[in-house]
């Protein structure tokens, strides 16, 4: 760039000669020069201000126009990225303890029919009568040809049977899918899962809905699109229960008896490793009997005697007065009671089983071991009435189970009303007062648990449940030690199983009749157990309904000879497949001891 | 100077219109694919279900005792016994592999004898 002076020689001297002040043209070329510098950084700021605009011209209208492209288009997943959707079941499975399927759902088709599509309504009619045994042809014939437009055949179909019906080839013929609910292992806890049928049914697809048992109870879990994905874990044990089922309906059926339910729990956690009552039925097929007249509700195979059946329980409540009598300390167990039968109480007369006589003297332990009713009678009348109402509420068995079960909270325990001495003394000895099986167990559980309240639950728990305490960790220890003894030396002989020192309480209860009063040759018989007594861990009852024991000369109705003799063997199968190891004397290892040389 | 750019830009408006243009046909093919492997997807979950329902009914106890039961003299299962539980020091241990052949064959052995020493 020609830079141009500020003085010009030229210029300067023709001033100086003209006698003109020469600064002015200094100071003229400066100002020329500001301007042009100024006038350059002008431009250039411009162009950066007319780029810097551009750009978020840009920027806005990119925004802008993204937004409304968001706002008139239709919503879409980016399937671009989605990595590979999940195929939702409608009906998430149940599965055991250990993740073996209870119930899943299959992929099936309902058959249904545009009769005025139809080609020819007769063949067709003749056609699905010989499929399907409990069709008509002539029912069917008559249905096709009123007039109807649609109906429905079939809710499902086996894959041959549908492709028996295509091979009728009639187009009135349709078939629309179905989710089907099925249970693979039959009968095997058919009372706990209850069973399914469809709800509102349309052609594409139909509802799937509980009708019983757990499915019911927990229909919205189970139906909860967000978690249809994973399986509703049981703390049911597959084995366990097999097991189970296979001894109580051969011990059943042994013991001539009409009903039996059995009880399994954990008494840390208060899972339910099983539960099972008899007779069963299909919930693939559940049925839907219809009872003779003046039957009991426990004859209907859906009746869950575990749950529903609220029975007198006998005996078996002893050692709940007697542990609060302990707990309370007003005796311990080498304390001696009056045990003098029969005891006379107001009109009423307390009788021993059989009329004996304990008395007059006998310990607690004794009490317990010989199921003294006079001996418990007496201790609870110490106790009175209303801390027993009030320990027999902690235990829960004043109130529903509340396992999650939809029968569960219909299955209110039987509680007398008022509470006289004669119904302390009658409760006292499990009569008067009338309990399910499971919340028996439930109470059971709370005395192995140390004195901890137990909570049921068939949904398994990863940890030991938080109960409040119900009667002191020493109490607890002596019940069940004295339960023990009652196995050992007491009534449940029958009941001890090598290595797993069961302890337990037998419990005959006479049925009552519907008319008042008692049946002399109808019992309930209950055995409660807990084992091992030593760590007690599982808490097992087993209930009988009317059994009788036939091998000796006389009809034997007591549980020691019925009850008993089945939970001892459910205990020695069932044991080992908890992994409990049976605690015995090791036989003397080899022979290898100090060795010196 | 700017013609060589007019073509030049040009050029490039149109190699990338040809790209754009292949990418979008591309893109609508994998989605295409995607859609149809989704379907696969899930004709095969369907599938697995279904084995899984027939494998537990295969699997059900019932069955399992039954089975066991009939093939009882070729595999002696019997249900799981307390007595079955052992302790790890009444397992036998192994016995000891000979470690050496007895010999049973004659040795001889033959040497020089030192005229003072003995036989070695």
């Amino acid at each position: 760039m020609t830079r141009t002076p500020l003085r010009p020689l030229a210029r300067i001297l023709s001033a100086r000669a003209k006698g003109e002040n020469p600064d002015k043209i200094e100071h003229e070329n400066l100002r020329l020069r500001h301007d042009a510098i100024r006038d350059r950084a002008r431009g250039r700021a411009e162009v950066r201000l007319l780029l810097l605009g551009a750009v978020f011209f840009v920027a806005f209208s990119t925004i802008g126009a993204r937004m409304g492209l968001l706002a008139a288009t239709e919503p879409v997943e980016p399937r671009a990225s989605a990595p590979g959707a999940e195929i939702l079941a409608q009906r998430a499975d149940i599965t055991d303890r250990n993740g073996r399927v209870l119930a899943t759902n299959m992929l099936t088709h309902a058959l249904y029919a545009h009769p005025k599509d139809m080609v020819d309504p007769a063949g067709v009619a003749q056609k699905l009568a010989a499929i399907f045994p409990e069709m008509k042809a002539p029912e069917l014939e008559r249905r096709f040809k009123d007039g109807r437009s649609f109906m429905w055949l079939r809710k499902v179909l086996s894959p041959e049977q549908m492709q028996s019906v295509h091979d009728i080839g009639d187009p009135g013929l349709l078939f629309g899918p179905r989710e089907m609910r099925l249970y693979p292992n039959g009968q095997l806890a058919a009372h706990v899962l209850g069973g399914t049928s469809f709800g509102a049914e349309g052609v594409h697809s139909a509802e799937v809905i509980g009708t019983a048992g757990i499915e019911k109870a927990m229909d919205a879990r189970l139906r909860d699109p967000a978690r249809g994905g994973d399986a509703l874990e049981l703390s049911l044990d597959l084995t366990v229960q097999a097991t189970i089922e296979e001894l109580l309906d051969a011990g059943m059926k042994m013991m001539n008896a009409k009903g039996a339910a059995a009880v399994l729990m954990d008494v840390r956690t208060g899972e339910i490793i099983s539960m099972a009552s008899l007779p069963a039925f299909d919930p693939n097929d559940r049925p839907n009997p219809v009872l003779p007249k003046g039957a009991e509700p426990g004859d209907s195979p859906l009746f869950n005697r575990a749950v529903q059946g609220v029975y007198e329980l006998g005996s078996t409540f002893k050692i709940f007065a007697i542990a609060q009598a302990m707990d309370l300390g007003l005796l311990s167990p080498d304390s001696m009671v009056d045990a003098k039968a029969p005891m006379i109480w107001g009109k009423f007369k307390i009788k021993e089983f059989e009329n004996h006589n304990y008395g007059p003297l006998l310990s607690v332990s004794d009490v317990i071991a010989k199921s003294s009713n006079v001996g418990t009678a007496r201790i609870a009348l110490t106790i009175g009435g209303a801390r027993q109402q009030t320990f027999l509420r902690a235990l829960g068995l004043f109130d529903p189970s509340p396992v999650e079960l939809i029968e569960a909270p219909y299955a209110k325990p039987i509680v007398p009303k008022r509470w006289p001495d004669i119904t302390t003394i009658t409760v006292s000895y499990g009569h008067g007062i009338a309990a399910s099986p499971l919340s028996l167990a439930t109470a059971y559980a709370t005395i192995a648990n140390g004195g901890i309240a137990v909570t049921p639950t068939l949904l398994r728990r990863t940890e030991p449940m938080k109960g409040i305490r119900v009667m002191s960790a020493q109490t607890a220890h002596d019940s069940v030690a004295m339960l023990r003894r009652v196995v050992t030396e007491g009534t449940a002989s029958m009941g001890e199983v090598p290595g797993y020192f069961v302890a337990g309480k037998t419990g005959t209860a006479e049925k009552p009749r519907a008319s008042g009063g008692y049946y002399d040759d109808k019992v309930i018989n209950t055995f409660a157990a807990v084992f091992p007594a030593n760590d007690p861990q599982y808490v097992l009852t087993v209930t009988l309904d009317e059994p009788v024991e036939t091998s000796g000369p006389k009809p034997r109705r007591t549980a020691g000879w019925t009850a008993v003799p089945v939970a001892a063997e459910v205990i020695r199968r069932v044991a080992p497949l908890l992994g409990l190891r049976p605690q015995v004397e090791a036989p003397p290892l080899d022979g290898l001891t100090a060795v010196n040389n | 100077m700017r013609p060589v750019i007019y073509v030049l830009s040009f050029l490039a408006v149109l190699s990338l219109g040809f790209w754009a243009y292949r990418e979008h046909y591309q893109t609508r093919e994998a989605l295409g694919e995607v859609n149809s492997l989704q379907v696969e997807i899930a004709d095969l979950r369907e599938a697995l279900n279904l084995q899984r329902a027939e494998w537990a009914y295969l699997n059900r106890p019932d069955r399992l005792r039954e089975l066991s039961t009939l093939n009882f003299d070729r595999l002696g299962l019997m249900p799981l016994q307390p007595g079955q539980f052992g302790d790890a020091g009444q397992v036998a241990y192994p016995a000891a592999e000979e470690m050496l052949a007895p010999i049973d064959n004659p040795v001889s052995i033959s040497g020089s004898t030192e005229p003072t020493g003995d036989f070695p």
